[in-house]
């Protein structure tokens, strides 16, 4: 057995197509994900205030997720092409089977004396919404989109099997076509590493924004740290 | 003032949960609506801000039908308290007080200091401005839920149980709060509880409600516990009503004795021949200004050297005191039963024992209490408030 990991073809790669896959990964990733959350924070809010539309919608999130990815992918080909879209609008959907839930969640969550307390203290229904029930689900909100963001970065490489970029397409085209095992290595150590960035990042944004979560844990360390 | 005119909530289901309400709450005074669960008392207090629509009869502040004004609106002007104290956990326990000046649009600067205002106010610590509701107690909650609903100065305010999740003494410590609160700011309040004691502690007018949604009684704390009208008030008052009426009368109608006060400079021996020439069993020996240092049974000052000071004997803890000036009966009634000795002792408002009265002497008391007339005053109209139970 030779070499495993040929060093020196990471270091002429690193720009290209290394590099390229990494920038081409993240794209295909953080897009449907924005789009996702744009997408289901309408439909969680609906969800939230019409019980009745709610079992309906699942329903449909959930089959969606049903369908493999990569079908999807070549129904969508002869549409939008080699474009990313191909690869966006099916990963957008998916992650609404995540993201609907936990938004729904997340409101429902938002205790009743204090959805009450703001009735009554004058807010209107869209006031209340944006002011205080919004921001009381952005916990469950963001653990949605931990998971989803996850799920999409690992989903992603599957779309390099219809033409399109990303890492999947170093470790297909470099790797397995070739019979090289340095790209595919390099390909599922920087999924790797991107889902637990992106993940970090929402932990990170989390925290920020929601400074009021108590976190009993962390208080002692905080001190010690600063 | 707020009145109900035959406010009738029916819900679809064909529940009634308020049948027929007539009640009026006298301005800057509080009402206190009182009744088990499912009485309609709630549903009362809420359709004074509209958070229910009555199905029958209306609801008038100042004469104006709440109905003609926009919801929102209306309760931007009408204070909101409830029993979880329902603050907003994302916000700084500062911007939950200033949350109705926000939503008047008096701009972030003047609503924080607003807010600042009310901190004090309440009896919380500039610092707690700062921390967000879950840091703060049960009791610290409630307090700010009560700033937040006085934060835009409302006429009126709301409360619904608003105390009834803290424990006891916590509870006790925000009812004297409210009391001084309600002293300086005599806002119309309407209280809801369960608790008949919180009722009368805080009410000037009570409305007792039966289950069905229907009021039962609607009178001051002392009529209600003297005259109940019917046997379903009668037991919702509760079977020790007699002691709990002695509230409204003043211990300084009380006679005090101080013929068994003694300095604790003085001997035993003088001790013995106070105790023999009075036929006092137990004295209250007495410090620096006439403190209270505690109990001398008669028979340890008769065996004690008579060359010994008071105060280096052994003495029986003197327990709780009342204070003449602004104790009730019922204080001192519970002074005295407290005491070792069975005797209350009184004290002026600097502590200095004034006199001890026994449990005899007290029963005269309460003798009394019973041969007088409860005073005609009603609550709800124009001739309300002829006393002040604050």
């Amino acid at each position: 057995m030779g070499e495993v990991i040929r060093w020196d073809w990471i270091a002429r790669g690193l720009e290209d197509p290394i590099g390229t896959a990494v920038l081409q990964h993240l794209q295909l990733s953080l897009v449907p994900i924005a789009l996702g959350l744009l997408a289901a924070l309408p439909l969680g809010v609906a969800a939230a205030r019409w019980r009745r539309v709610y079992p309906p919608l699942l329903t449909v999130v959930n089959v969606l997720y049903a369908v493999p990815s990569i079908a999807l992918f070549f129904l969508l080909l002869p549409y939008t092409g080699l474009t990313m879209w191909t690869a966006v609008l099916p990963l957008a959907l998916y992650t609404l089977a995540i993201l609907v839930p936990n938004i729904v969640d997340g409101l429902h969550q938002v205790p009743g004396h204090v959805r009450q307390a703001a009735t009554a203290m004058g807010f209107g229904p869209l006031r209340r919404l944006v002011l205080v029930e919004l921001p009381v689900a952005v916990p469950a909100v963001i653990a949605g989109l931990r998971v989803a963001s996850v799920a999409t970065i690992s989903m992603v490489s599957v779309a390099s099997m219809v033409g399109l970029g990303g890492l999947g397409a170093l470790i297909l085209r470099e790797g397995f076509n070739n019979r090289f095992a340095t790209p595919i290595i390099v390909g599922v150590v920087l999924t790797a590493v991107l889902a637990f960035a992106v993940d970090g990042l929402l932990v990170l944004a989390q925290r920020l924004l929601t400074p009021w979560v108590p976190r009993p844990a962390r208080g002692r360390e905080r001190k010690g740290v600063r | 003032m707020i009145t109900f005119e035959g406010v009738t909530k029916r819900y679809p289901d064909g529940t009634v949960a308020l049948d027929g309400l007539d009640l009026r709450a006298p301005s800057g005074r509080t009402t206190v609506l009182v009744g088990s669960s499912g009485s309609g008392k709630t549903t009362a207090l809420r359709a004074v801000n509209r958070l229910v629509e009555p199905t029958g009869g209306r609801v008038l502040i100042d004469g104006t039908d709440v109905r003609e004004r926009d919801p929102a609106l209306l309760r931007r002007s009408i204070g909101y308290v409830i029993q979880q104290a329902g603050l907003f956990p994302h916000r700084t326990v500062l911007d939950n007080i200033a949350t109705v000046p926000l939503l008047l649009g008096w701009g972030r600067r003047r609503a924080r200091s607003r807010a600042a205002e009310l901190l004090e106010l309440v009896g919380l610590e500039a610092a707690q401005g700062r921390r967000y509701p879950h840091q703060l107690s049960g009791g610290q909650q409630q307090r700010v839920g009560v700033a937040r609903a006085l934060a835009a100065d409302p006429p009126v305010l709301l409360m619904d149980e608003p105390f009834s999740a803290v424990d006891p003494v916590v509870r006790a410590g925000l009812q004297d709060e409210l009391l001084r609160l309600q002293s300086e700011l005599h806002k119309t309040v309407l209280f809801v509880t369960h608790d008949i004691d919180e009722a009368v502690r805080l009410g000037d007018g009570i409305a007792v409600f039966r289950p069905g949604g229907v009021l039962a009684q609607y009178d001051t704390p002392e009529r209600l516990l003297a005259e109940p009208v019917d046997t379903f008030v009668e037991g919702f008052v509760g079977y020790d009503r007699g002691v709990r009426r002695l509230s409204f009368f003043p211990a300084s109608r009380l006679e005090l004795h101080t013929d068994a006060v003694l300095d604790g400079g003085r001997t035993a021996g003088a001790a013995a021949r106070t105790a023999a020439a009075t036929g006092e069993p137990w004295l209250l020996v007495t410090g620096a200004g006439r403190a209270p240092l505690g109990w001398l049974s008669a028979g340890r000052a008769a065996a004690a050297d008579p060359e010994r000071p008071l105060e280096s004997l052994e003495l029986e803890g003197y327990g709780h005191i009342f204070h003449v000036e602004a104790d009730s009966l019922r204080a001192a009634l519970d002074a005295a039963v407290l005491s070792p000795a069975g005797r209350a002792v009184g004290v002026d408002p600097g502590g200095a024992v004034l006199g001890v009265v026994s449990q005899a002497d007290l029963a005269a008391a309460i003798w009394s209490v019973g041969e007088d007339t409860v005073g005609e005053d009603t609550v709800g109209g124009d001739t309300v408030g002829g006393q002040d139970h604050g």
